[in-house]
């Protein structure tokens, strides 16, 4: 059980702010993703880069996972933010706007290329891709499988409904499309499926509804933006009591039934196999992995 | 770009401040570092903080030792900070100086 990576939340910070660079771990989120692209000012891409390098050089953030979301690599600014983040060897690479298997490739034989020239060991550099148009979800399958770098996929659905021609609404009808070939691609290829940002921080009661939402798709977890939506999050992600002790009682009747040699198995008169025990595996997984005791 | 303001730290090639250069911002937890040519020889550091007292000397160090990691010899730093962590300035500073020579040839290696 104790290899099991919580993903609930994924916090935003601006790479160019050295208050929230260095708060960034005090609020509890399962990581925290830099960001050096959309939020820093084109002029200040070299500042913003140097304060996170240094910053994951002198912080160890609690042994929260670290991300750092870089400029697109085949830029000179997008290199230099791999050169200075890989050297680090501390984050994994977000890669923005990925609309295809080779965007992931590029950007892996870059990091290739870093690892060997710094004597950091090949392959150790993990990467996430962000999916944030309609080619990028029409090809979310190979993006998904194009490297054993990848440790998830996100969905970016600020640029993808601008790409759609549309706006996001309070349901999220617009987002249910690519959330689920998302989901679906993460899944088949065995690596995390994050959500994306809800924008209007104001609005706990939308935040709430959309985080709901996403769960029951099936998501690890959410990107957030402002401290204030992660406890929200974690707490619905957070599994019961109820549930905690449903699943114990799986385990234990299928513990038993293995003894007895017996495959399937009933409990309060209903059917225990195979998904249900995987299902509850994962409960209780999510369970200690959140620091609950049972 | 003339050679000698390009940065190659293994091989000790010197940093030449050409310009001033600034970065930083007067935020809270931030540090606005400028960077002259010196006008004097050596490395000149005027500092305003409101953490002097606890912490000026501190402060002073780490923007020479940067300096020196950069081979910086001949530099005048204006620095004027917000309860900056020691990141925060190395960050500054580094950004600050490869700004004033011109440089975007930058070393981020052999940090570790």
């Amino acid at each position: 059980m104790d290899t099991y990576k919580l993903r609930r939340t994924m916090m935003f910070v601006p790479g160019n702010n050295p208050g929230m660079v260095k708060d960034a771990y005090i609020y509890g989120s399962d990581s925290i993703m830099f960001d050096l692209e959309d939020s820093v000012a084109v002029d200040q891409k070299d500042s913003a880069r140097f304060l996170v390098s240094e910053a994951l050089n002198c912080y160890d953030y609690n042994g929260i996972e670290l991300v750092v979301r870089i400029n697109d690599p085949r830029t000179k600014v997008g290199k230099d933010d791999l050169t200075a983040i890989v050297c680090t060897r501390k984050a994994i690479i977000r890669l923005p706007k990925t609309e295809c298997a080779e965007d992931v490739t590029y950007c892996e034989n870059v990091i290739a290329e870093i690892e060997a020239e710094n004597g950091i060991p090949a392959g150790s550099t993990r990467m996430m891709a962000a999916i944030e148009s309609a080619l990028g979800v029409l090809n979310a399958r190979e993006i998904a499988v194009s490297s054993k770098r990848l440790i998830g996929i996100a969905l970016g659905a600020e640029d993808y409904v601008t790409d759609l021609k549309t706006s996001r609404s309070s349901d999220g009808i617009e987002l249910l499309f690519a959330r689920s070939v998302i989901l679906l691609a993460a899944r088949a290829a065995g690596i995390a499926a994050i959500d994306t940002v809800y924008s209007d921080v104001n609005n706990m009661e939308g935040f709430e509804a959309e985080v709901k939402l996403i769960k029951q798709l099936g998501f690890d977890g959410k990107s957030v933006i402002n401290p204030r939506q992660i406890k929200p999050v974690h707490s619905l992600y957070t599994p019961s009591d109820k549930e905690i002790q449903k699943s114990l009682a799986i385990m234990d009747a299928i513990k038993e039934a293995k003894e007895r040699g017996s495959g399937v198995i009933a409990l309060n008169g209903k059917m225990i196999d195979k998904p249900v025990v995987a299902r509850a595996e994962r409960i209780l997984e999510i369970a200690h992995a959140s620091g609950i005791t049972f | 770009m003339p050679l000698d303001s390009l940065i190659i730290l293994q091989e000790g090639t010197r940093l030449k401040i050409e310009k001033t250069a600034v970065a930083g911002t007067m935020e809270s937890s931030d540090i606005m570092v400028t960077l002259s040519p010196g006008s004097v020889g050596g490395i000149e550091i005027e500092l305003e903080s409101s953490v002097e007292k606890q912490f000026g000397n501190a402060i002073r160090s780490t923007i020479q030792d940067v300096l020196t990691e950069l081979d910086v010899k001949n530099a005048h730093v204006k620095a004027l900070d917000k309860g900056a962590l020691d990141c925060t300035v190395r960050a500054r500073v580094k950004t600050a100086a490869y700004r004033a020579c011109n440089c975007d040839s930058y070393q981020f290696g052999g940090q570790n």
